[in-house]
């Protein structure tokens, strides 16, 4: 379910029937193929301006890759740096990184996105910036509370009595042991980017027009609701299956990797 | 019971500073202000001068001070679209988002309550997989899409519910239902996991053997000790759904928060935006801490936890 994503993603140019932008007014809201009046080279029909409903869901896949993919890996650099720091150095400095967590958690996600979105504009930017604003927290806390345990293993005290600098414990002790715990709550972490992202879109907060994003033709589509429902309907499918595949993926690696993560 | 009181009290003040810093400084993030009160056509000495009737000239955090000292008492500016102070225009509309997403919130807790402990008790069951499907689907869709397909179902194929305003009790249906499915999802996996687990346990084995009818085992026994994790996940989905709410109502025209926000979004009206996302923050903040409170008294553990 996530590997249309990818290859959409990376090959969408080689891919797409008809390019996606071409706006062709002769041609609007023409049903999907199985549909009467459906056309066989528009599988998926067309929108209101005629753009193959096909080609742009698999160019807004480039914006979904690039967001799941950023995002995550963004909020989890950071995350997993404060976590690290937090849970390892504890009194002031932990206090203060989990009392930003909690701000973090009670302002609703999608006011920040507009407070954001207000202040700097709508685009790429904006989207990776607010899933790293939305999502730190959740790899800082559970980073945190795993270094808390492992800081107090023997072979932490005997580092310590080595003459380990800090730096080295960190990286060469603590962090190997919490790669597994790392990898489950990126993937778990993308599902959640890719729904954030198709919010931000659907604000009208991401990629602007022409380019193309799964939220935005939701977005578009709203107005077709009732003469041609498989305009807005398509992209939520998309967004969906895409968000379903990479939480159970995050499920199975959960499972098969690291037992410890089970109560995320 | 007042130790606990207190220092959720306390983390609920500090959040509020926290909430106000980060509005402050992405605020700033937005540019400087006196450029756009200016003239175009204004000379360095007038832009200075503007700059300090607004207080810009002096260090961040007097002015995050001022900005505070506005704010405490209700001074948001002007809003440039509507001409009249920001404050009273989200009030106005404050209600209408509250109502949604605390009926939301009441939705996902009774019905992702109730269907977490069936689903656990008929565990294996066609209605266990068919209601774990639906859940998993639910927490993977966007909302605001799972409302467009609720309203081509009710509002365009069988004409049974309106699709946007906010008139009767009929207008809230859709709204709520596409808010809290994400909720609902949540809360009903949550409880039937907690439930399993204390089916399980010793003591219930207990009060079968001492002949307990099983109503009682399940919804009195067991029920209350599954709450806490619930519980937990339920002051978090509080604040998920008011939040949640504002990005409902602009697909059901529900005459909202969120809907004032993305047209003052649109219109670059900056002073609503602010006032927005601080007033409902509080709210969240307030709504947190009162569900805490609330099972605080209820559950007795949870105090110390």
């Amino acid at each position: 379910m996530v590997a249309p994503v990818l290859v959409f993603g990376l090959f969408g140019p080689w891919i797409w029937p008809h390019d996606p932008t071409a706006i062709d007014l002769a041609r609007t809201k023409l049903p999907p193929a199985w549909l009467p009046g459906g056309d066989w080279r528009y599988l998926l029909g067309t929108d209101g301006f005629g753009r193959d409903v096909l080609s742009t869901l698999i160019d807004g896949a480039r914006v979904t890759l690039i967001v799941a993919v950023v995002g995550a890996l963004g909020s989890a650099l950071i995350g997993v740096t404060i976590g690290l720091v937090a849970g390892f150095y504890g009194g002031k400095l932990d206090a203060l990184a989990m009392q930003l967590a909690d701000v973090k958690m009670s302002i609703p996600a999608t006011l920040l996105i507009i407070l954001l979105g207000s202040a700097i504009g709508g685009g790429l930017l904006t989207i990776v910036l607010s899933i790293v604003l939305l999502f730190w927290a959740s790899f800082a806390r559970v980073i945190r509370g795993q270094t808390l345990t492992l800081r107090e293993r023997g072979y932490v005290a005997l580092a310590r009595v080595a003459n380990c600098s800090d730096y080295w414990i960190i990286t060469r002790h603590i962090l190997p042991n919490l790669l597994a715990t790392c990898i489950v709550l990126i993937t778990i972490q993308i599902g959640r980017a890719i729904v954030t992202e198709a919010g931000i879109s659907f604000l009208g907060l991401g990629v602007q027009p022409p380019d193309s994003a799964w939220g935005l033709a939701v977005s578009q589509g709203r107005n077709f609701l009732a003469t041609a429902w498989w305009i807005p309907t398509f992209p939520g499918v998309a967004i969906t299956v895409t968000c379903l595949g990479s939480n159970m993926l995050g499920d199975w690696l959960r499972d098969a990797l690291d037992s410890r993560a089970s109560t995320l | 019971m007042l130790t606990y009181f207190l220092r959720r009290a306390a983390r609920a003040v500090l959040t509020l500073i926290g909430i106000s810093i980060v509005v402050f400084v992405i605020a700033r993030l937005s540019g400087d202000p006196s450029l756009q009160l200016a003239p175009e056509d204004a000379t360095p000495a007038e832009l200075a001068q503007i700059r300090a009737e607004l207080g810009l000239d002096k260090p961040i955090p007097v002015q995050y001070l001022v900005f505070v000292e506005r704010v405490a008492h209700g001074e948001f500016g002007n809003s440039i679209r509507y001409q009249q102070p920001a404050l009273p225009l989200v009030l106005s509309v404050l209600p209408a988002t509250l109502q949604l997403g605390l009926s939301a919130f009441v939705l996902s807790t009774v019905a992702g309550v109730l269907l977490g402990v069936v689903t656990a008790l008929k565990r294996g069951s066609w209605m266990d997989s068919a209601t774990r499907g639906l859940a998993v689907i639910g927490q993977a869709a966007p909302s605001f899409w799972i409302g467009m397909m609720l309203i081509l179902l009710f509002s365009v194929q069988l004409h049974w519910l309106p699709s946007s305003g906010r008139l009767g009790l009929e207008h809230m249906m859709l709204p709520t239902l596409a808010l809290a499915l994400n909720s609902v999802a949540v809360v009903l996996r949550l409880t039937r996991a907690s439930m399993l687990e204390t089916l399980s346990s010793d003591y219930v084995r207990f009060l079968r053997a001492k002949g307990v009818p099983r109503r009682l085992i399940v919804w009195k026994h067991a029920l209350r000790n599954s709450s806490i994790p619930v519980v937990a996940v339920l002051g978090v989905q509080l604040g998920h759904l008011i939040g949640g709410a504002v990005i409902v109502e602009t697909v059901f025209n529900w005459p909202g928060v969120g809907r004032l926000m993305v047209e003052a979004l649109n219109a670059r009206d900056f002073a609503v935006i602010q006032a927005g996302a601080l007033l409902v923050s509080f709210f969240t903040v307030g709504a947190n801490l009162s569900v805490d409170l609330l099972f605080g008294v209820i559950d007795p553990r949870i105090r110390y936890e």
